[in-house]
């Protein structure tokens, strides 16, 4: 479609001298070239708090564990586990923002792909290294690769996420090189070697037909790829527990549990950045109220849809409270689990399902407030399906001591998933600092096109 | 250092002994009987061996490698115990919770409370029906979830029946933990005063060395104590039980024992209506419970936790 609507003599050169489009070129260049005082300071929190991570890490690896993290034999996956299962659904961010929405036809994407696609890239990177911190013999690693097995959904996941990181960065990268080639021609008083970075992954980009065929055909194909291995992957991360007689995980539900919630969690994610981003660079020209609008119904469907999921994930079983599942269900519904579980079901699901029905909370602001709620709730939401259940086996857990019986993650724990979240937000503010972090030609092309709406809403 | 040569001595001359035995034909197939213990004599002596058809035949001694010569060091737990499939039975009557085999088993892998291969545990099923204490531990099952979901082959069954873990191999992820229904694995988080203990404990005969549960950041379990069992030695949760609850054996020869009481194991099953512990699951564990009928005790509670220290 897009290969029908191409009009070489519109867009054989990139610079249509329209006063516009190099105001538009210079708005969205401003961040490359001017770094606040405010901008450091946020580089330099991220930089702290990733360094007190690793330090964190190192007394993990170095001391005991049993004094170091809190994870004993019955609770053997802690906040590492629903961290990374958190940052797995974030990456479904990439997916839903840059393919669902492009091969919808929903225009409104195009200043959104770019910010969704690097949150996704981040995400699913910290996603692996929070497997790894996981490990208790991380020395170990390579034996994934030397003595793979394929029959354990371990290796699966290995694979598909490793995939999913290379197709991340090549949905990132490929539509960005006339970005680069922009950044090559227009940026000035900036360091050799940055202007150098530029000239070297643009790739020799002239913006000739020719290229911009290629080109569209090549993110045409990724857009559609990206679909199936965005679905494997929250897949894969909820077979990791579905393949398990553990009751609380034991669910034919679970896929499509975690996709939807990916979804949402999608959703809401891209509600807050996009918030921030608008903010901190004033791109409220580009990133407008109708995103705010259109993203706010956006997370009324699928927190519906999730819903839906939750009532059979939680509801079905509750219907038939077989001894397997009570434990489980008792503890989440009224015992000790009960006030996270109702925090996360009226945060996490009700709200960002009810609220944004009214067009006066589809306002950037109250959404924001709404959408970045929804992204805690949904931190908490993975605590409860990894966590609590592993204290309820099939045997009753007795004689032992207190420790064994409950868990609160140690400082230690918290500081390495705080240190994930510093790294992710610090790939995407260094991101925001180098490439223009919306996507100069796709917002043009589709004004071009004769869309006005697609920035300015009327 | 004098302890240390003496070791040495003494597996130069298993090695000697291994050496003879292998340089032979060895022609006769043996069976390692693990009921019927016969002394290896010195070479040279006739001894009375049973070959794979029942025939009982006399060899010279220096032909037949027993068990129990070999060199526990040299234990390679991939391999599994040649003709054997073992077994365990326990008699649910027969529990009073004295903990003995819990201390026995945590004393032979040089593991410290609260870290139990196997657990008594008190079951009632209903406010009604009477209550029970039921040992749990490892059942080795026949279609093991946890070897399943291991990533690098680190766990898995020998056709000795056992379900083994590699800890050289084991990274950690502990998918195992989570895959298993009975909460039989424990993972090694490096406890200070355990590894003190791990660092003291010997592989000497009367520790079962299959597993190498000293390993800090790998998962281990009861591993049945195939070495010890294949030289004739049982396990300690079996010795140790002062009411013989624990029956040991090997499923081949149809056979399990106490240490004092013997039972052919499928008249044992029938007769006493064998069952096993969540057959639902699917998992075939290789361990059979006698329900608790004819107790030889009346429940009595137990007058406390135990593991209270952290």
């Amino acid at each position: 479609m897009i290969d029908k609507d191409f009009h070489p003599e519109r867009t054989k050169n990139e610079t249509f001298t329209q006063d516009e489009y190099m105001e538009m070129k210079a708005d969205l260049l401003k961040p490359i070239q001017h770094i606040g005082l405010w901008g450091k300071v946020w580089i330099g929190f991220l930089i702290a708090v990733i360094f007190a991570g690793v330090y964190a890490y190192y007394l993990q690896e170095t001391k005991s564990k049993y004094v170091t993290v809190s994870l004993r034999d019955y609770t053997m996956w802690g906040v590492y586990i629903s961290n990374f299962v958190f940052f797995i659904a974030l990456s479904m961010i990439g997916v839903l923002m840059s393919a669902v929405l492009k091969l919808t036809n929903n225009e409104w994407y195009r200043p959104l792909s770019r910010i969704a696609e690097v949150v996704a890239l981040g995400a699913i990177c910290f996603a692996g290294i929070s497997i790894v911190v996981a490990m208790g013999r991380p020395d170990r690693l390579h034996y994934l690769f030397m003595y793979p097995r394929l029959q354990s959904p371990i290796t699966w996941d290995i694979i598909v996420v490793i995939t999913y990181v290379v197709a991340s960065m090549v949905l990132l990268y490929i539509p960005m090189i006339p970005s680069l080639s922009t950044c090559r021609n227009h940026l000035s008083n900036m360091p050799k070697w940055q202007m150098k970075m530029y000239e070297w992954l643009s790739f020799g980009w002239e913006g000739n037909p020719e290229q911009w065929k290629l080109l569209r055909k090549g993110v045409k194909i990724l857009t559609i790829m990206i679909i199936p291995l965005g679905v494997a992957i929250q897949t894969v991360d909820a077979w990791l527990f579905a393949t398990t007689l553990r009751p609380e995980w034991d669910s034919t539900n679970f896929s499509g549990y975690f996709i939807s919630g990916a979804f949402l969690l999608g959703t809401a994610a891209m509600i807050v950045a996009t918030f921030v981003i608008r903010k901190a660079y004033k791109l409220e020209k580009y990133l407008t109220e109708m995103h705010f609008d259109k993203l706010g119904q956006a997370m009324v469907l699928m927190a519906s849809i999730y819903i839906f999921f939750n009532i059979n994930e939680y509801l079905v079983p509750a219907y038939k409270m077989s001894s397997m599942h009570a434990n489980h269900l008792i503890d989440m519904f009224i015992g000790e689990g009960a006030l996270m579980y109702w925090m996360v079901v009226l945060f996490g699901l009700f709200i960002p399902a009810i609220l944004p029905l009214f067009p006066s909370l589809r306002k950037p602001l109250p959404l924001f407030v709404i959408a970045l709620i929804a992204v805690i709730a949904h931190w908490f939401k993975r605590y409860l399906i990894v966590i609590p259940g592993q204290l309820h086996p099939y045997l009753p857990i007795q004689d032992v001591p207190e420790s064994w019986t409950h868990y609160t993650p140690s400082a230690v724990e918290l500081t390495i998933v705080a240190a994930t979240f510093a790294g992710m937000l610090l790939i995407v503010t260094l991101f925001s600092r180098f490439f223009p972090i919306i996507s100069v030609w796709e917002v043009a092309e589709g004004k071009l096109e004769g869309k006005d709406e697609i920035i300015n809403y009327k | 250092m004098k302890k240390e040569n003496e070791a040495s001595n003494r597996r130069n001359f298993l090695k000697l002994g291994l050496l003879a035995g292998a340089a032979t034909v060895a022609a006769v197939g043996t069976k390692n009987s693990l009921l019927a213990d016969e002394p290896a004599d010195e070479a040279g002596s006739k001894v009375k061996v049973e070959t794979s058809d029942g025939k009982v035949v006399e060899v010279d001694s220096s032909m037949v490698q027993h068990p129990a010569e070999e060199n526990l060091n040299k234990i390679n737990v991939r391999e599994a115990i040649p003709g054997k499939k073992f077994v365990m039975v326990i008699d649910l009557g027969r529990c009073a919770n004295e903990r003995a085999c819990i201390e026995g088993c945590q004393s032979m892998h040089g593991m410290m409370a609260p870290v139990e291969y196997i657990k008594v545990k008190k079951m009632q099923d209903s406010e009604l029906a009477a209550p029970y204490w039921f040992p749990t531990l490892c059942y080795q099952c026949d279609n093991p979830p946890c070897t399943k979901v291991c990533p690098v082959d680190a766990t898995f069954k020998r056709t000795d029946g056992i379900v083994a873990v590699d800890s050289e191999r084991c990274i950690g992820c502990k998918f195992c933990m989570a895959a298993c229904p009975y909460s039989a694995r424990s993972f090694n988080f490096g406890r200070p005063e355990q590894v003190v203990i791990s660092e003291k404990k010997t592989c000497d005969d009367n520790h079962c060395c299959t597993t190498k549960s000293e390993m800090v950041g790998t998962v281990s379990k009861c591993d049945f104590c195939p070495d010890s069992g294949a030289k004739g030695v049982l396990p300690a949760c079996v010795t140790e039980c002062p009411n013989g609850t624990i029956f040991y054996g090997d499923e081949l020869e149809d056979a399990v024992t106490n240490g004092e009481e013997t039972f052919r194991l499928s008249e044992l099953l029938k007769k006493r209506a064998g069952y096993r512990q969540f057959e639902e699951l699917g998992t075939k564990p290789r361990v059979y419970y006698l329900p608790p009928v004819n107790r030889q005790f009346p429940f009595q509670d137990a007058e406390g936790p135990v593991n209270t220290k952290e």
